[in-house]
């Protein structure tokens, strides 16, 4: 090309690059600024020498921390195991393995969370049994254990699934070689294989603190307040908006997602080794030892179980009038679906149009970035890629705190609405935050595309407009249409920048009804049943993309040339 | 069909980086004919193809299809039709909606597209596959679809990218020949791309053979053969002996020079049309020019003695590898039943033909 990007090009950049600005750095920066200023706009670090003498702030932080890194050491317990199992034996578990890597993840840690309190609390339902049997209690729901407990449950897929990559990659050559060269058992594996797979347990840990240090559903229907992102959420809810201590908070919990994320990237920088030869397998398979089979299965079987306990609880809790006090349920009805679907229909439209909207603007966006990066030579093209990116460790509780002081006393043209009390605000705050997940999904899609498909295109007399509508967007449908559910689905799950940016309930999405029932004991059965909704719609969504997508990718695969 | 448009390529450059791709490349493609470039990988050819079609701009130069300056046209208003390597076939539209995607895009009428997209199928002999995925097809019926999306359009140029070199050995001959006859029939300037010189050689009425970014010499495949133009080209087409060395005047004054190569010492030339009576230079004989004997016979060729350290029998012929003084030596002797045959290690002379010598500057 004569000049290296045309004016079109650059309008599209500067559109989404303005978008980005104006609703994901302006809000974020907002919160930091407020953070570090007085009143008057002077620079000043007294709000954390405050926040640090407040007892319960730093007491907060620190059980923020500790919740977080429990989390991580919990999750890891859980998924190495299966994962090594799964890729190293010949293990007939992997449907098992499969299921649970998607199990945890449709169920929302929030809603789920009810149910395992009714299960594993004080007076659930194991420990009745295991009081009236042994006279023993375990208080594992009792205040941050219960959160841990709960998170690790929702969240070790993201190290299982990263983890199962990163070994199954492993050319059983770098491994044979090893012991051609003498190594074997631990000194192999420690070695070798461990250091091999590194990386995917790196990228799966991190994103685990991330998700868990940020959270703030899950302590709030928990009722553990003593955590950073519930006193954020508190202290601006109660003593207001202006107040300092929930900025120094936010700051707080941005810095620790950045950092996490950035040290995770460090980490594996250079390490993403291509370890699979062409036509090479993964590790070679042994057949475990009868032992071992009773072993692997027995654990897979203890984590299905745990892993299916918020989905049975919240199924139970759905289907009870009255569940307290006992194993399980005493009276069973459907009064509350009836009561969710006449009370509650308003909240399942207004997430269906929130967040249909929000997954809209992410494949529009996410296509529009991976077409500059990959296919155009625009200048600075990547900076809307990382900028995109780093939405994903921008805590939902910050984004939410940020836009209502960004945005306040901002009106929407034609009406005398503020921008913060419409549900416009919902459809910018969830695609900002969903847009990584529509991103890698259009860019994987989009490197998919030889270029020389585009090209042939061209070459025949369709210009390069003409030539991503015929030719480009068809062969990205796939990819497109899975980001689009991705970001509805994990949209529609979206708690803690709900439960800040609801301003009425008018305007509330479902996933602050289920917040909002969980609060009372009468409101847990139509709460459950709304996230039995919720659960059922995550779920038909992410398993039609996957039969969607898989069924595509084998067709693009026969038509590859040869 | 355009028949007969010239192609013009008149000092174009390009760099990418500080890594020089093509270097003020001039070319004139004749209305109608079948042209190679031909190179190693990496030389350039491609991009100077691409640079035809439009996905690259040349920094510097101009081209011109037909006379006309479409330096500047952007690929979709070039009306040069390419074949990609990889055939790019749209996997999400059949055989026949490929075919018909570039009269579409000339919004041509409906009933018009479909019998031209009926005609280009026949004429690759694919009519009966119109309906199919091009998954669905195999490499060869692949590429004949990408031929025929292209040809539908009637480009006044057809631009042909490693088209074969997808396919296996026996089917790459197959289609070469049915390319050639296609183009024939056609009449259309063909610019066809490889890296294999047994394609090139069959198929192109003229060939540019290329070297980093500069084209090294242009001419008929037997010109590139006979007369290479300097030592990558006698290198790069067939296999060839190369001898270093220093031209001087004959003793005595006759019609004849001395040639004294580096490896292989004095040998003694007639002096021919075109041959400078001294200096450095370098002189070339192809392996079939050399006859392998026991004793030297015949005096009108050029002989030298030499071990032979490698026998290959490839059926036809008997190549020998033969060390003399310190060159390195091929020499391929006819086979056929009860010929001579030396082992390796034997002592043995080598005769060359000194009409087939060609010399070269250095």
């Amino acid at each position: 090309m004569n000049s290296r990007f045309s004016t079109a090009q650059a309008a599209v950049a500067l559109a989404i690059a303005a978008f980005l600005v104006a609703f994901l750095v302006y809000p974020v920066l907002t919160v930091v600024y407020v953070a570090f200023t007085n009143a008057d706009g002077t620079l000043t670090f007294g709000h954390f020498a405050s926040f640090m003498q407040i007892s319960l702030m730093r007491e907060s932080f620190a059980n923020s921390l500790y919740v977080a890194l429990m989390t991580v050491l919990v999750c890891s317990l859980i998924a190495v195991p299966i994962a090594y199992f799964t890729v190293r034996f010949d293990f007939r578990g992997a449907v098992l393995v499969q299921t649970l890597g998607v199990l945890p993840l449709i169920m929302p840690a929030f809603v789920g969370a009810s149910a395992m309190q009714l299960l594993f609390g004080r007076s659930g339902s194991v420990n009745l049994l295991l009081s009236a049997w042994f006279d023993v209690t375990v208080p594992i729901m009792d205040g941050l254990n219960g959160v841990i407990f709960v998170e690790s449950l929702h969240y070790f897929p993201f190290i299982l699934m990263n983890l199962t990559v990163a070994l199954a990659n492993i050319d059983t050559a770098m491994e044979e070689s090893a012991q051609n060269l003498g190594a074997s058992g631990l000194r192999l594996f420690r070695r070798v294989v461990f250091p091999l797979a590194m990386p995917g347990y790196v990228a799966g840990a991190s994103l685990v603190f991330i998700k868990v240090f940020d959270d703030l559903g899950t302590p709030l229907v928990l009722n553990v307040t003593n955590m950073l992102a519930p006193q954020a959420y508190l202290r601006v809810t109660s003593i207001g908006i202006e107040d300092p201590i929930g900025y120094v908070i936010c700051f707080l919990l941005v810095g620790f997602s950045i950092v996490a994320m950035w040290g995770s990237t460090l980490f594996l920088r250079g390490r993403e080794y291509a370890t699979l030869q062409r036509g090479a397998t993964g590790l070679a398979r042994r057949r475990l030892s009868p032992w071992q089979t009773a072993f692997a299965y027995a654990w897979i079987v203890v984590v299905l179980l745990l892993v299916l306990s918020p989905h049975i609880g919240v199924l139970l809790l759905s289907l009870s009038k009255v569940w307290s006090f006992s194993v399980v349920p005493e009276i069973y009805t459907l009064d509350n679906y009836a009561t969710v679907f006449t009370d509650s229909s308003r909240m399942i439209g207004n997430t269906l149009l929130y967040c249909g909207l929000a997954a809209l603007v992410d494949v529009v966006i996410g296509t529009a970035i991976a077409y500059l990066v990959l296919r155009t030579r625009l200048p600075g093209r990547q900076i809307l890629d990382h900028l995109a990116t780093v939405a994903l460790a921008m805590p939902g509780v910050v984004l939410g705190i940020g836009y209502l002081r960004a945005f306040r006393g901002i009106e929407l043209p034609f009406t005398d609405t503020a921008l913060t009390a419409s549900g416009l605000i919902f459809v910018l705050a969830y695609s900002v935050r969903r847009l990584p997940y529509a991103l890698r999904s259009c860019m994987a899609a989009l490197s998919q595309v030889h270029v020389s498909l585009e090209e042939s295109a061209q070459n025949l007399g369709a210009t390069r407009a003409r030539s991503i509508r015929r030719i480009v967007v068809p062969l990205m449908a796939g990819g497109i249409l899975a980001g689009f559910v991705t970001s509805f689905v994990t949209a529609a799950v979206e708690i803690s920048e709900t439960i800040l940016l609801t301003s009425r309930e008018s305007l509330a999405p479902m996933s602050y009804g289920i917040y909002l029932y969980m609060q009372s004991i009468a409101g847990r059965g139509p709460g459950a049943a709304l996230g039995v909704i919720a659960v059922v719609m995550v779920g038909l969504g992410s398993y039609a993309s996957h039969r969607y997508l898989h069924g595509r990718s084998i067709a693009l695969e026969a038509g590859r040339p040869g | 069909m355009h028949a007969g448009v010239k192609v013009q390529i008149e000092h174009v450059a390009l760099a990418f980086g500080s890594t020089k791709v093509l270097r003020d490349i001039d070319l004139l493609i004749e209305p109608g004919e079948f042209f190679g470039l031909l190179g190693p990988s990496g030389c350039g050819k491609s991009t100077l193809l691409r640079i035809i079609a439009g996905f690259n701009r040349a920094q510097t130069g101009r081209v011109r299809i037909g006379g006309e300056d479409i330096t500047a046209v952007p690929p979709w208003n070039r009306n040069v039709g390419m074949v990609f390597q990889s055939y790019a076939l749209w996997p999400h539209m059949s055989v026949a909606e490929n075919v018909a995607f570039g009269l579409e895009e000339r919004r041509l009428p409906r009933s018009e597209v479909r019998r031209k997209v009926a005609e280009a199928l026949e004429l690759v002999g694919l009519a009966a596959f119109a309906g199919r995925r091009p998954g669905q097809l195999s490499g060869g019926q692949q590429q004949r679809v990408a031929l025929a999306r292209t040809i539908a359009v009637e480009p006044r140029v057809l631009l042909l990218d490693e088209p074969l070199s997808n396919l296996d050995a026996r089917l790459r001959v197959h289609m070469r020949r049915e390319l050639v006859a296609l183009q024939r029939k056609l009449g259309v300037t063909t610019l066809f791309v490889t890296h294999d010189q047994e394609e090139a050689m069959t198929t192109c009425a003229r060939i540019a053979l290329m070297d980093q970014g500069v084209i090294q010499q242009v001419g008929t495949p037997v010109d590139l053969f006979d007369r290479p133009a300097n030592r990558f080209v006698a290198e790069f087409v067939g296999t060839i002996n190369l001898l270093h060395g220093r031209l001087e005047r004959a003793a005595g004054g006759g019609d004849g020079v001395a040639f004294l190569s580096e490896s292989a010492g004095p040998l003694s030339l007639p002096l021919a049309e075109g041959i400078p009576g001294q200096g450095e230079a370098s002189i070339a004989f192809r392996p079939h020019g050399v006859l392998v004997a026991e004793r030297a016979s015949d005096a009108a060729r050029v002989w030298l003695s030499g071990t032979v350290t490698e026998r290959e029998f490839l059926g036809e012929f008997v190549r020998y590898h033969v060390r003399a003084g310190t060159a390195d030596l091929i020499a391929d002797q006819p086979h056929y039943f009860g010929v001579r045959d030396f082992p390796r290690g034997a002592q043995v002379r080598l005769g060359i033909d000194p009409g087939q010598v060609r010399l070269l500057q250095r």
